[in-house]
């Protein structure tokens, strides 16, 4: 395993006098996140779920959170009750509100049960897409409700976030019951403040799953593409490594782990795009998911950005993946029916980052394609999503100088760095099968980073 | 009854680059080398926990310790701990001979699915001790008492305490295996630039092939190491052409002719490890693995280099005649020749012989001379002088790229010659 930086900081002030000290001088105290581990249950704690306004999807969410091992409250239980009157996560289902005055209802549920939030709690809120909205005042409330929960993932503390799920019409709750548990679950640690709209699974998606998928990883050999491919093997699938040759001997290290196989390609190679899809067609019988997670740096301030540069990270971030997805999509066989693309992005995609003006441009570049691609792929029961990773625990950042490090590190609302796995669970999440419905979003895993918020 | 024969496939293969002795892999053992290797082939057909057939391979420097040199790295992977192994040592013949060995047991239907291979260390060989203090270590472990102890050791001499490397002389001639070569090279005249040409083009195809890709489903990297370290991109016939020899300098090489073996045209200690992995047709179709080509039939030969009139590394070419016979084949027949480049010479001198009608008539029995053969289609994606000659390892770096280079030319056929020390030579067809 490649070695991460430790954080020092978050070390210290988790020692008695760290936290004395720290809490006398006001500087941040990161939490340590729950995070997911296998066999342990979505939430480790009670949940109340609220419905406010019509409340149409209050049942199923209750239902749901039932099913996956938690004990559901519809009130707030007293101080003195199990776990100290704490709660896990509280869900509010805000879908039918419609005027102003509704959003009280909000307010009011979750005033007094928000300081019960647990460390690492949930406060998830469900709302209706804007788009959809009948009324300007039922636009302006949900849209509201998105201040509401950026707002509320601010003030949260002990490592609990606060994200918003917006539900299409059309949609069924075997729609959105993947995302409800990834964000209620330690998947999500590192996800905060975000806002994912979920819809109805297109109509085209295959009628049964494959027992055993095929996935493929680029750029596995290490950091997050490795923690990626261990992410859907964990979820079962067969994963297909990609990394340049010269990275063979991680990279087979990383198939071996998995028990998947090991591909050198250059990405970026005139005959990548057809050498991956014959791979698939021959080898696998088409692939379920794709991740593009390949990428680059070559940082220079702009007016020192020379065309060499500015090439090589477009090469590889952008236009090998749209070539690469291209071939996938015009090879019969290379794709199975309803494959998944799931996108590397980056904070700097979309909040821009002194000296990164090619990383930036690549990486919004993702963005955009991921959005042009959403709709088109639909119709053929694909998805595409983007993952956007903030300032993530990794060889990459480890590099940096100290300050800029310290600086990415504590500068979002959980005071500390993701981890590789947090950015493999959300993409894993966007991989399973049952999350069809979310489709052309952009997810942050950043731990509401201050920056592009 | 015996089952119907069928043919072995030939799946793929995976090495670790090759490293000059002393260099990159100088820490890593035999065992470690082969484990990387089997991992690297395992992780690209993705047969972890898969119970193969059986693995054979071996080493020609090889340590007293790795009795079950093959089995332990085996255990050391990521196959399932019940596949079989065991070691196979036929000098720089192992790794095709292991091949054959599995093809043959694959053929029989006796196992499905095979990996065959070797790996070598010049730099990790094992040191013996002195024979006298051997003899005074074991009488030591048998003596009871204390008298005996000192009877033993009182035999001890100074010069008892200096370790006997291994030697790379043939036991019977006390010539190295370059002076034994030197002798053929100088009774067949084959020329200084000749050698130098043939050494070139080495270096020059597998600079190649690397840079067209050839090798990203052949090689995994290995301790950093991403290309084998003997290839020389940028050699040129004048470099080469200005080495100093080092073999024929003296004897009865130098006796004939002028010497012309250097180090630009002989091939150096080597360190690494390769594997094949070999299957039934129907094993590699059901886990939808391809099959570049089939191994067809095999021959090995050996000569009386002591007393007779072969060179010690010329019985590959007593054994194609065999071969050739045996399936109907002239020498032409082929569309890809691999002739082990253990010295530039030995391939020349094994293609000369081929032409010459007397020597095909007195030493290999055959009505006339076998003829030429296509140059442009001898060793197209580099061999040893390029790659560097890990001696148990260079069989399966041949077997897999030759497997490869026919299923990319969509099929045809190709003779493969690999010479060996105690004059032996293992030769194989395959086709795809
Ligand atoms: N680490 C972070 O904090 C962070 C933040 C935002 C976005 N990201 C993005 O996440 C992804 C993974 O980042 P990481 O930190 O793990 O990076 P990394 O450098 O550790 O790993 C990237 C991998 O991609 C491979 N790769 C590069 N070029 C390739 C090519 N042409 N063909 C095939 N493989 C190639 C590399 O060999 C390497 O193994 C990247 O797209 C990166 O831009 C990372």
């Amino acid at each position: 395993m490649p070695t991460q930086p430790t954080d020092r900081y978050a070390q210290f002030v988790g020692t008695a006098p760290g936290t004395w000290l720290s809490s006398q001088l006001g500087l941040p105290r990161p939490a340590e996140l729950r995070r997911a581990q296998p066999g342990k249950r979505v939430l480790d704690g009670p949940a109340l779920v609220v419905g406010t306004g019509l409340a149409p999807l209050r049942a199923d969410l209750a239902d749901l959170l039932r099913a996956a091992g938690t004990d559901v409250l519809d009130e707030l239980p007293e101080e003195a009750a199990d776990h100290g009157g704490r709660l896990a996560a509280i869900v509010v289902d805000a879908t039918g509100l419609r005027e102003v005055a509704e959003l009280e209802q909000v307010r009011a549920a979750v005033v007094p049960a928000f300081r019960r939030l647990a460390p690492s709690g949930r406060l998830l809120v469900v709302a209706a897409a804007v788009d959809e909205a009948a009324t300007v005042a039922a636009a302006a409330v949900q849209q509201g409700l998105e201040g509401f929960v950026r707002s509320a993932a601010k003030e949260a503390r002990a490592g609990a976030t606060a994200n918003l799920v917006r539900v299409r019409a059309g949609a069924s709750a075997a729609d959105w019951a993947s995302t409800v548990e990834f964000f209620c679950s330690g998947r999500s640690a590192y996800v905060d403040g975000q806002v994912v709209t979920v819809g109805p699974a297109p109509a085209a998606a295959p009628a049964q799953e494959r027992e055993r998928p095929v996935a493929v990883v680029t750029g596995a050999a290490q950091g997050i593409g490795a923690a990626i491919a261990e992410a859907l093997a964990r979820g079962g699938a067969h994963v297909v490594c990609v990394d340049i040759a010269a990275q063979g001997e991680a990279l087979a290290q990383v198939a071996n782990r998995v028990g998947g196989t090991a591909l050198h390609l250059d990405i970026t190679s005139a005959s990548a795009p057809a050498a991956l899809a014959e791979h698939l067609r021959t080898r696998h019988g088409g692939a379920d998911v794709i991740v593009h997670n390949a990428g680059i740096t070559r940082d220079k301030l702009l007016v020192n950005t020379d065309a060499d540069r500015w090439a090589s990270v477009l090469e590889v971030n952008l236009a090998a993946e749209l070539r690469i997805d291209d071939a996938l999509l015009e090879t019969e066989g290379a794709l199975h029916a309803g494959a998944r693309f799931v996108c590397l992005s980056s904070l700097s995609g979309i909040a821009g980052n002194r000296g990164q003006v090619n990383y930036s441009t690549s990486k919004a570049g993702v963005i955009g394609a991921v959005r042009a691609m959403a709709p088109l792929l639909a119709k053929r029961g694909m998805t595409a999503n983007a993952v956007a990773p903030g300032f993530i625990e990794t060889a990459m950042t480890a590099r940096m100088p100290v300050a800029t490090r310290e600086m990415g590190r504590r500068a979002n609302s959980l005071q500390q760095g993701g981890r590789p796995e947090d950015v493999a669970e959300t993409v894993a999440w966007l991989a399973d099968p049952r999350s069809r419905g979310v489709n052309g979003q952009v997810v942050r895993v950043c731990g509401q980073s201050l920056l592009g918020a | 009854m015996a089952p119907a024969l069928r043919r072995a496939a030939i799946v793929g293969g995976n090495r670790i680059p090759f490293a000059r002795s002393g260099k990159r892999y100088a820490q890593a053992s035999t065992q470690d080398m082969l484990t990387a290797a089997i991992d690297g082939l395992v992780a690209r057909y993705g047969l972890q926990g898969e119970r193969v057939g059986e693995v054979a391979a071996g080493a020609v420097l090889k340590h007293s310790r790795d009795l079950n040199l093959t089995r332990e790295a085996v255990l050391s992977t990521a196959l399932a701990p019940t596949t079989p192994a065991y070691d196979v040592q036929q000098a720089c013949g192992t790794g095709l001979e292991a091949a054959v060995l599995v093809a043959n047991k694959i053929a029989l239907g006796q196992v499905d699915s095979a990996i065959a291979g070797g790996t070598d260390s010049a730099s990790d060989a094992p040191i013996a001790v002195d024979e006298g203090l051997r003899r005074v270590l074991l009488d030591l472990g048998h003596a009871r008492t204390p008298q005996q102890k000192l009877k033993a050791i009182s035999r001890l001499r100074p010069g008892n305490l200096v370790p006997a490397p291994p030697r790379n002389s043939e036991p019977r001639t006390g010539l190295s295996m370059g002076e034994h070569m030197a002798i053929t090279a100088a009774e067949r005249r084959i020329p200084r630039q000749a050698q130098d040409e043939l050494a070139l083009a080495s270096h020059r195809n597998l600079t190649a092939a690397y840079d067209r890709g050839f090798f990203d489903d052949l090689v995994t990297p290995y301790l950093g190491l991403k290309r084998d370290d003997n290839l020389r991109p940028d050699s040129t016939l004048e470099k080469l052409s200005s080495l100093q020899p080092v073999f024929g300098r003296s004897g009865r090489a130098a006796d004939l002719a002028e010497p012309t073996m250097t180090a630009g045209n002989s091939t150096p200690l080597t360190d690494g490890a390769a594997v094949v992995l070999l299957a039934s047709d129907e094993w590699a179709e059901q886990r939808r693995l391809p099959v570049l080509a089939h191994l067809v039939d095999a021959e090995t030969a050996a000569v009386d280099y002591v007393h007779g009139g072969d060179g010690l590394l010329m019985a590959g070419a007593h054994a194609v005649p065999r071969l050739l016979e045996r399936n109907g084949l002239t020498l032409q027949d082929f569309d890809l020749y691999e002739i082990h480049e253990a010295f530039a010479a030995t391939v020349l001198a094994v293609l000369d012989v081929w032409n010459d009608e007397e020597y095909c008539r007195e030493r290999l029995g055959l009505p006339a001379a076998l003829g030429t053969i296509d140059r442009s289609k001898l060793n197209v994606a580099g061999s040893s002088l390029a790659t560097g000659h890990p001696f148990a390892a260079t069989g399966a770096r041949i077997l897999a790229s030759t497997a490869k280079l026919l299923s990319e030319r969509g099929g045809g056929r190709a003779l493969i010659s690999i010479c060996a020390a105690g004059g032996q030579g293992v030769t194989a067809i395959v086709e795809a």
